[in-house]
C-alpha cells in the first residue's frame, strides 16, 4: 500500500467504474470544465510549454511527447485548415482502457479537445471510435450534446472565443485504423491502409490539411494537469515517464480490472494488490504481455522485479505500448497463446505490403504447427527469419506489431518450442500438407 | 485481411427510406463539402441498418451515387471493413471474442456452446431463423473476458452456465439485459477470494 500505490487526491479518472456518474452536472463536482476558459486565455505557447514541462507520453503505444508533437503544428493557420483528431479505435487485444472514459469520463476528453484544439489552431475535431464501441458512441453523442447545451461547444466554445466543433466517426472493425494515417484514410472515406510517412500529418493529415492526431486517454488527463500544475504531473513517477496511467490487468488474474496507478508502479504490486493476484499464485506465473499483444512478453523472472513505465519496459526488450496487461499463468499453453495473436495480426493486416501481409500467415502457421507438434527444428529459425524479414520493411507499425511477439517468444520460450518439434521434416512422411505457401519445399529433398 | 463472401440472393433496388435520408443529409453537414466522400462509412451503416444488418450490392450502388464516387470504392469499402455485412445474419448476430485475453479465459468454450445451440458453423443462420454467430478478433472489453457481443450490446464476465442461459433467450427471442454476468460494477475489481489451490483454471 505504502510508497508505490497512487494517493486518491492524485487520481485524475475519478469516475472510472462510474460510482458517481457521468453526467454534465457530475463531471462538473469533480472539477472537469474549471478556469477553463482561464486556461484558454493564457494562450497556445503556455498551454504547449506546460504539457512540455509535464514529460506528458502518448498514451496510445508508441509513447511519443505530447508537447512536442502539439508544436509541430504550422503555428500560423495557412490556406487549409487545422484538425484535430483523436484516436479512441481501441482494438489492441488486452486493452479497454478507452472504452471507459467515453463511457465514465467523456467530459475530461471533450473538454481536452477543446483546449488542445485551441492548441494547435484547429476548429474542427473527429473523435474516430471503433465501430463495435457503438453503445459507448452513442454515450460519447449525448455527453457532447449535453456540452453543446451548456455552451462549452459551437460558437465562442467555453467563453474562449474559440469556435470548436466535435463529431464522431465510427471505424468497422478494422484494427489497422488505430495506425494514425490509416485512421485519417478511413475518415476520408477510404480502406484504412496506412500512408508513407513523411510528409507526417502535422504538417499533411485529414483531407491534405495540417492535423494532430491523439490517444483518448492523452487528451483527457490534459485539461487536469493544466489546472493542477505541470510540476504535479511531473512529480509522478519518474523523470520522462511522468503522471498516471490506466492499466488494464487481464488474463488469468483472480480478479481482473482496468485500475488508475503511478506511472513506474512495480509490475507485481499491480498484480497483486489491484487484480488480486495471479490464478495459482505468484509462482504460477508463466509470462506476461505488458503493453497489448504487439509488445514482446516478459518472463516470470523479469516480472519479480520489472517497473511499468516506457523506460523500464525498452530495457527489458518489451515496450509499455497502451498499458493492457496481459497474465498467463502456467495452466495455458504459451504457444498456443501466442499463436492465437498470430492469427490475430494474419486476420488484421491491410494487405498493404507484402513482408507483413504474407508474414503474418507464416508466423501464424508455423506457430500452429508447433501448437500440433508438426514442426520441425528448421521451422524455428524458418519462423525467427520470417519475424526479421517483416520488422523494419513494412509502411506502418504493424510489421513490427506482429513480429515482436514472436519474437519475445522465441527470446524466453525457445526451449519450450523446440521440446515440441522433431528431426524428421514433415515433408518426408508425406502427410497431407495443408499449408500451401510452403508446397516448394515439397520438390527439395532436403527440405 | 478476411475473406468476406457476397450473398446470392441480392434485391434488385435498394433506397434510404425517408428517416435515413434526413439522417444522411446531418452526415453529410459533418464533412467539409468537397470531401462528402467522408461519408461512406456512416452511409454503409445506414443501409446496412435498414436492411436487416446486412448490405446488399444494390445499396452500395445506390451510395456511389448518392456521393457521386466509383461503385468500386465502395465495394472495396465494404469488403475491406469486417463489420459491414455482406450476406444475412440472424435477427441476434452473436460475436465471440476469441483473441487471447478472451481465449485464456475460456472463449474455446463458448464458441463450442454457439456451435451447439446456434449452428454447427459459423455465419449460418439457425434452424429457427433468429440468430447467427461468428468468431471475431477482441473486441475491447480485456478485463471482461470472456465476452460476447449481440448486436450492439456486450455481454461481459461469462462462463459456461451463462452463456446457455443468453443463447437460450435469443433463440426464445427474449434476450437478456446485456452487462456483467458477474454481478459486478464495470471494471472495478472484485473483492473475493484468491483461487490459488490446486484446480485453477
Amino acid at each position: 500500500m505504502e510508497k508505490s500505490m497512487l494517493k486518491k487526491e492524485n487520481r485524475i479518472f475519478k469516475n472510472l467504474y462510474n460510482e458517481f456518474g457521468w453526467e454534465i452536472e457530475n463531471a462538473i463536482d469533480r472539477d472537469d470544465w474549471k478556469d477553463t476558459k482561464n486556461i484558454i486565455s493564457k494562450g497556445r505557447e503556455w498551454i504547449i510549454n506546460e504539457v512540455k514541462t509535464s514529460e506528458l507520453r502518448g498514451r496510445g503505444g508508441a509513447g511519443f511527447s505530447t508537447g512536442l508533437k502539439w508544436s509541430f503544428a504550422p503555428k500560423e493557420v495557412g490556406s487549409r485548415p487545422h484538425y484535430l483528431v483523436i484516436n479512441a479505435d481501441e482494438s489492441e487485444p488486452g486493452t479497454c482502457k478507452d472504452r471507459d472514459i467515453l463511457r465514465f469520463e467523456p467530459q475530461k476528453l471533450i473538454e481536452g479537445c477543446l483546449i488542445a484544439g485551441y492548441a494547435v489552431n484547429a476548429h474542427i475535431c473527429y473523435i474516430y471510435i471503433r465501430g463495435e464501441y457503438l453503445t459507448e458512441g452513442k454515450r460519447l453523442q449525448e455527453a457532447l450534446d449535453q456540452a453543446y447545451k451548456k455552451n462549452f461547444l459551437g460558437k465562442n466554445a467555453c467563453g474562449s472565443g474559440w469556435d470548436f466543433d466535435i463529431h464522431i466517426h465510427y471505424g468497422a472493425g478494422a484494427y489497422i485504423c488505430g495506425e494514425e494515417t490509416a485512421l485519417l484514410e478511413s475518415i476520408e472515406g477510404n480502406k484504412g491502409q496506412p500512408r508513407l510517412k513523411p510528409p507526417f500529418p502535422a504538417l499533411v493529415g485529414l483531407y491534405g490539411c495540417p492535423t494532430i492526431v491523439n490517444n483518448v486517454e492523452t487528451i483527457a488527463v490534459v485539461p487536469t494537469i493544466l489546472r493542477r500544475g505541470a510540476k504535479w504531473f511531473a512529480s509522478i513517477g519518474r523523470p520522462k515517464n511522468t503522471g498516471t496511467k490506466i492499466f488494464c490487468i487481464s488474463g488469468n488474474v483472480n480478479s481482473p480490472c482496468n485500475v488508475e496507478e503511478e506511472m513506474g508502479i512495480p509490475l507485481k504490486d499491480l498484480i497483486e494488490k489491484h487484480a488480486g493476484g495471479v490464478v495459482g499464485g505468484w509462482d504460477n506465473l508463466q509470462a506476461v504481455i505488458p503493453g497489448g499483444s504487439s509488445m514482446p512478453l516478459l518472463s516470470k523472472k523479469i516480472c519479480d522485479k520489472i517497473n511499468m513505465d516506457f523506460d523500464s519496459l525498452i530495457e527489458n526488450k518489451s515496450g509499455l505500448g497502451t498499458a493492457g496487461i496481459v497474465v498467463i499463468n502456467k495452466d495455458q499453453d504459451i504457444v498456443a497463446c501466442m499463436a492465437r495473436i498470430a492469427r490475430f495480426y494474419k486476420h488484421e493486416s491491410c494487405g498493404q505490403c507484402t513482408p507483413c501481409r504474407e508474414g503474418a500467415g507464416w508466423m501464424w502457421r508455423i506457430l500452429d504447427r508447433v501448437v500440433k507438434r508438426k514442426a520441425t527444428f528448421s521451422d524455428i529459425d524458418l519462423l525467427s527469419d520470417v519475424t526479421k524479414q517483416i520488422e523494419g520493411h513494412t509502411i506502418c507499425a504493424f510489421g513490427e506489431g506482429s513480429a515482436w511477439p514472436v519474437q519475445g517468444l522465441l527470446r524466453h520460450f525457445r526451449k519450450e518450442i523446440e521440446s515440441r518439434c522433431r528431426e524428421e521434416p514433415l515433408i518426408k512422411k508425406k502427410t497431407n500438407n495443408p499449408y500451401l505457401v510452403d508446397q516448394h519445399l515439397m520438390e527439395n529433398k532436403n527440405a | 485481411m478476411s475473406l468476406k463472401k457476397v450473398h446470392d440472393n441480392q434485391p434488385k433496388e435498394f433506397k434510404f427510406s425517408d428517416e435515413n435520408l434526413k439522417k444522411a443529409q446531418e452526415i453529410l453537414r459533418r464533412y467539409p463539402e468537397k470531401n462528402k466522400k467522408s461519408a461512406v462509412m456512416p452511409f454503409l451503416y445506414l443501409a446496412q441498418k435498414q436492411n436487416e444488418n446486412w448490405i446488399p450490392l444494390a445499396a452500395m450502388k445506390y451510395i456511389a451515387n448518392f456521393l457521386s464516387m466509383p461503385y468500386i470504392s465502395v465495394y472495396e469499402i465494404a469488403t475491406f471493413y469486417t463489420m459491414y455485412n455482406l450476406a444475412p445474419v440472424g435477427k441476434y448476430f452473436v460475436q465471440v471474442c476469441t483473441t487471447t485475453p478472451c481465449l485464456i479465459r475460456g472463449a474455446d468454450k463458448i464458441v463450442k456452446l454457439c456451435q451447439e445451440k446456434i449452428s454447427p458453423k459459423e455465419n449460418i443462420v439457425s434452424q429457427n431463423g433468429k440468430c447467427s454467430w461468428m468468431e471475431v478478433e477482441c473486441l475491447g472489453a480485456c478485463v471482461s473476458a470472456p465476452m460476447i457481443q449481440i448486436n450492439e450490446d456486450y455481454y461481459e464476465d461469462l462462463d459456461e452456465k451463462n452463456t446457455k442461459d443468453i443463447l437460450d433467450s435469443l433463440i426464445k427471442d427474449k434476450p437478456l439485459k446485456p452487462g456483467s454476468f458477474r454481478g459486478r460494477k464495470n471494471t472495478s475489481p472484485e473483492i473475493k477470494q484468491p483461487i490459488n489451490g490446486e484446480k485453477h483454471a
